[in-house]
C-alpha cells in the first residue's frame, strides 16, 4: 500500500449518514476533519472553507454512504516476527485498511511470542513504518506463551502493550489465569482469554457432531468451550479482574456469559464472522479453509451466536484474522493449520449476514466494531467526538464486489469466500486525517470544491 | 444369482463415475451394478490362471500412505488380473519424509501417465482432495475412519452370495464404530440395499447420533445376538485412539467377543464376518473365526472380485471422458 498523504489538512465529509454510537448519533450530516482530528459535526461547506486556513479543503460526498468512526478489530494475527510466509505487519495492516479498519489489536501468535519489551517495540515500530492503520499490541500473558509463568506484564505495559492474551494457546493452568487477572488489576488492563479445554479436543479438526461422526474426522466438543468459559467467568468474579472472552462459538458459552452478566459480572465477549455464518456441514468438502478454531459448529450454535449479538451478550464482532500460507493449508486436513484470513471480508459478511437480514441495526454493528472494542482495549478510539483522532471509515452498504485471491492485500488467501459475491464495503478509510483508501482525485471531484 | 451372465461391457457403458470415493453418494442401482460386475469377474477368474486383458495398456498406481497388507495386495492382484500394469508407492520409502506434500507426490505419479490411483491415507477426505487435484481416476482404499468403499462392497457381496437379498435382514456391526471406515461404508451400503443395521459396542465408541441416520444403536451384544442374520466383527483400532475408550482389552473381550456361548444364542444360519486383520481372542474367538458360520475367507476372495469390478468401471469411465 502506497502511503499517499493528502496535501490538504482539512477534509469535509458531507451528506453521509453519520453513525457514532459513542455519542448516540445517527443522522445525515457533515463531518469536518482538521489537523488529524475531528473538528466538528454539522459544519456546512461554507464554514468548512473558512475553517481551512489556506482554503485547501477536500470535500468528500458521502451521499448514500455511512460515515462511521474508524472500525477497530479487537484482535488479529499479523504473524510477524516469525511467520512472514503467512503475513507481515505491512501486509496485514494493508489488509486491515482494505477491510475498513483504522485500528487493530495484534495478538502474540508470533515467533518469538511478544513477551518482552523489545518485541512490543518491534511490532509498534514496524507498524509505524508500514504507515497503514494503527496497531495496538496485545502481549503474552505468560512467558514464552507456554501457559506456566506470568510474563513481565508491568514492563510490557510500559512498552505500550494495551492488553494481554496467550491467544491461540488457551490458558489451561487455572492458577496462571487467576494470577494474571489479579496482577492486571494494578494496570487496569484486560485479559483476553480463549476458552478452550485442550484435553477435550485431543487432535480434533472440526466440531464434534453428526457431521464429524459421518466424516470420521476427530471432533472438538462444544463442551470444551463451555467448561473453560465457566471457569473463566468464575475466576473473573473471584478476582474482580477484567476479562474478555475471545472466539465465542458455542450456545453453552453464550448462555453462561448472558447469565453471568445478568448477575452483574462485568465481562465482555466477542464472536467472529465464521462462527455466526458457517456450520460444520461445510467440512463435507474437506476444504481446509473451513478448518478454524473454534470450529464451525452446528446451526443451533450459529443461531445462539446471532441471538447473543442481538441481545448484546456478545459485545464485539472481531475478525479473528488468522492468515496461513497456501502451502500449509494445502496439506491433509489433520496437518493443515487452523485459521481463516478475515480482515478483508468481515465488514461485508456482517452486512450480508447481520444487517441485511435485519438481525442488527447499523448502530449495533458499528458499536460492536468501534467503541466497544476501543473501551475493552482502553484506547482513545472509536468515536467522532470533537477532538478525537480523525479515524473514519466510509461504508457503501450497497457496493457489490467479488472477493478474488489475487486482489487481496493479505499474503494469505485462506478463506472459503474466494469468488463470493459480497455486498457492502469500505470505500474510504481515513487514519489520523490521512486517506489510506479511496483518496479523492483532486483534479476531478475536488476541482469544484476548491475556492 | 451367479449363474446369470452379466455383460460387463454393458455395465461399463452405463457407469459414469470416474472416481470411487465413498458409498454414501452412490445410488442403490450403482451399488448393484458393482456387485453384479464383481460377481461376473469372480466367475470368469474362478480359475486363477484365467487372466483377462480388458484393461491391457492401463496403468494403475497404488498410493499407500498408511500401512496395509491385504488391501494393497488385493488391489494389485485385481489390476493384474485385468491385464493392467501396476506401480506401487508406499510412504515409507518416499519423498514424504523429505517434506513433499502428498498432493505433490501424487502429481508426480500422475505425470508418469497413470490411468487410476488407488489411495489409502490416514486422513479422511484425502482421496477427494486427490480427485479434485488430479486428472485421473481415484479409488479410495480407506481414508482414516471415513470410508472404505471396496470393503463395504465386498462385505455386501459376501452377504448377497449367502443370503440372496438384504430386505428384512439384520446386520450388526460390532466394535469400534467411532474409528471404523468399514462401519461407515457398510452402513451407507446396507441401508441403501434395504437391510436393518445395528451398531453395537462400548458407549465411548458408539455415538447415539447414529440413530439419526436410521441405524439402531446397541451397547449389549448379548441383547441383540439372537436377532442378527449377520455379525460383522470390527477390529479395535488401537492406533486411532488417544485416551483409551475402555478399561482393558480383557474387559472388551468379555463384553463383545463373539465366542461359543454367544454362538449358542444366535440363529442357526448366522454369518460371521470380519474385515480383518482380526485380533483373535479380542473380537472373535478362534473356534468361531474358524467355525462353520465364518465367511471371513470368502470376504477376501470377494475383495479381489469387487476391486476388479471397481477398477474396470472407473477406468472405463475415465477413458470415456
Amino acid at each position: 500500500m502506497t502511503s499517499t498523504s493528502t496535501t490538504s489538512n482539512t477534509i469535509l465529509i458531507k451528506n453521509g449518514r453519520v453513525i457514532d454510537p459513542s455519542q448516540g448519533i445517527d443522522r445525515v450530516t457533515n463531518v469536518l476533519i482538521q489537523d488529524g482530528k475531528v473538528a466538528g459535526l454539522d459544519v456546512n461547506e461554507e464554514s468548512a472553507k473558512q475553517a481551512a486556513a489556506d482554503g485547501n479543503l477536500t470535500v468528500v460526498d458521502a451521499s448514500n454512504k455511512i460515515v462511521s468512526p474508524g472500525l477497530i478489530d479487537l484482535h488479529a494475527e499479523l504473524r510477524e516476527p516469525g511467520f512472514e510466509e503467512d503475513e507481515t505487519i505491512e501486509s496485514g495492516t494493508a489488509a486491515a485498511i482494505q477491510g475498513g479498519y483504522t485500528s487493530i489489536g495484534c495478538v502474540a501468535n508470533t515467533d518469538p511470542p511478544i513477551d518482552t519489551q523489545a518485541s512490543v517495540e518491534y511490532v509498534r515500530q514496524k507498524a509505524v513504518r508500514a504507515n497503514n492503520c494503527n496497531v495496538f499490541v496485545i502481549a503474552c500473558v505468560s512467558k514464552n506463551r507456554d501457559g506456566e509463568q506470568l510474563a513481565e506484564i508491568g514492563t510490557l505495559v510500559e512498552a505500550g502493550a494495551v492488553a494481554f492474551s496467550d491467544a491461540s494457546h488457551p490458558i489451561q493452568n487455572s492458577n496462571l489465569l487467576r494470577r494474571a487477572l489479579e496482577y492486571c488489576l494494578m494496570f487496569d488492563k484486560v485479559i483476553l482469554s480463549n476458552p478452550e479445554d485442550v484435553s477435550l479436543n485431543c487432535d480434533g479438526v472440526m466440531h464434534e457432531g453428526l457431521t464429524s461422526m459421518v466424516l470420521g474426522l476427530a471432533g472438538m466438543t462444544s463442551k470444551g468451550e463451555d467448561v473453560m468459559t465457566s471457569r473463566d467467568l468464575r475466576l473473573a468474579e473471584a478476582t474482580g479482574g477484567r476479562l474478555h472472552l475471545m472466539n465465542i462459538s458455542s450456545a453453552g458459552s453464550v448462555e453462561l456469559i448472558r447469565r453471568a452478566r445478568t448477575l452483574g459480572l462485568e465481562v465482555t465477549a466477542e464472536v467472529c464472522p465464521a462462527n455466526f455464518i458457517l456450520t460444520d456441514v461445510t467440512l463435507r468438502t474437506f476444504d481446509s479453509n473451513y478448518k478454524v478454531n473454534p470450529p464451525l459448529r452446528s446451526q443451533d450454535h450459529v443461531d445462539a451466536c446471532i441471538a447473543g449479538l442481538i441481545d448484546g451478550t456478545l459485545d464485539v464482532i472481531a475478525s479473528c484474522h488468522r492468515p496461513r500460507a497456501t502451502e500449509k493449508k494445502m496439506q491433509e486436513l489433520d496437518l493443515a493449520p487452523f485459521g481463516m484470513s478475515a480482515l478483508e471480508t468481515t465488514l461485508s459478511l456482517v452486512v450480508e449476514h447481520l444487517v441485511n437480514p435485519g438481525h442488527l441495526t447499523w448502530t449495533q454493528v458499528i458499536e460492536k466494531m468501534t467503541i466497544n472494542p476501543a473501551r475493552i482495549l482502553g484506547i482513545q478510539k472509536g468515536s467522532l467526538k470533537v477532538g478525537a483522532d480523525a479515524d473514519v471509515t466510509i461504508i457503501d452498504p450497497q457496493a457489490e464486489w467479488t472477493l478474488e485471491a489475487a486482489g487481496m492485500e493479505s499474503r494469505s488467501a485462506n478463506t472459503p469466500f474466494i469468488g463470493h459475491q459480497m455486498r457492502g464495503r469500505a470505500v474510504q478509510v481515513i487514519v489520523g486525517g490521512e486517506f489510506k483508501l479511496g483518496e479523492p482525485q483532486t483534479s476531478s471531484e475536488g476541482a469544484s470544491c476548491h475556492s | 444369482m451367479s449363474t446369470q451372465v452379466v455383460d460387463i461391457e454393458k455395465n461399463a457403458a452405463t457407469w459414469t463415475r470416474r472416481h470411487l470415493l465413498d458409498l454414501e453418494s452412490l445410488s442403490r442401482e450403482e451399488i448393484v451394478t458393482i456387485l453384479d460386475t464383481a460377481e461376473q469377474f469372480r466367475t470368469d477368474t474362478a480359475n486363477c490362471r484365467n487372466k483377462l486383458d480388458v484393461l491391457k495398456g492401463y496403468t494403475i498406481a497404488n498410493l499407500f500412505f498408511e500401512n496395509s497388507t491385504r488391501t494393497r495386495t488385493s488391489f494389485g492382484l485385481a489390476a493384474k488380473r485385468l491385464g493392467a500394469d501396476t506401480v506401487d508407492f508406499s510412504s515409507s520409502g518416499s519423498s514424504l519424509s523429505k517434506g513433499e506434500t502428498f498432493i505433490d507426490t501424487a502429481k508426480n505419479i500422475e505425470a508418469m501417465n497413470v490411468d487410476a490411483v488407488v489411495v489409502r491415507h490416514r486422513t479422511p477426505g484425502t482421496p477427494k482432495l486427490l480427485a479434485e487435484n488430479l486428472g485421473v481416476s481415484v479409488v479410495n482404499a480407506g481414508d482414516g475412519p471415513h470410508e472404505h468403499p471396496t470393503q463395504g462392497l465386498l462385505d455386501m457381496l459376501t452377504i448377497r452370495q449367502h443370503r440372496g437379498s438384504f430386505e428384512g435382514k439384520t446386520v450388526a456391526l460390532v466394535g469400534d464404530i467411532a474409528h471404523s471406515r468399514t462401519a461407515r461404508s457398510n452402513i451407507w451400503g446396507l441401508k441403501k440395499l434395504g437391510a436393518h443395521v445395528i451398531v453395537c459396542g462400548p458407549s465411548t465408541l458408539v455415538s447415539p447420533l447414529w440413530e439419526k441416520l436410521g441405524v439402531e444403536v446397541a451397547y449389549s451384544l448379548d441383547d441383540i445376538v439372537a436377532r442378527c442374520d449377520v455379525l460383522n466383527l470390527l477390529r479395535i483400532q488401537f492406533e486411532r485412539q488417544y485416551t483409551r475408550p475402555f478399561p482393558s482389552v480383557r474387559e472388551y473381550a468379555l463384553l463383545y467377543a463373539m465366542n461359543r456361548e454367544r454362538m449358542e444364542k444366535a440363529k442357526d444360519d448366522i454369518l460371521i464376518m470380519a474385515p480383518g486383520p482380526i485380533n483373535r481372542g479380542v473380537e472373535v474367538t478362534p473356534e468361531v473365526a474358524d467355525g462353520p458360520h465364518s465367511v471371513i475367507l470368502d470376504q477376501v476372495t470377494n475383495g479381489l472380485a469387487v476391486r476388479m469390478a471397481v477398477l474396470w468401471l472407473v477406468c472405463k469411465a475415465g477413458a470415456a471422458e
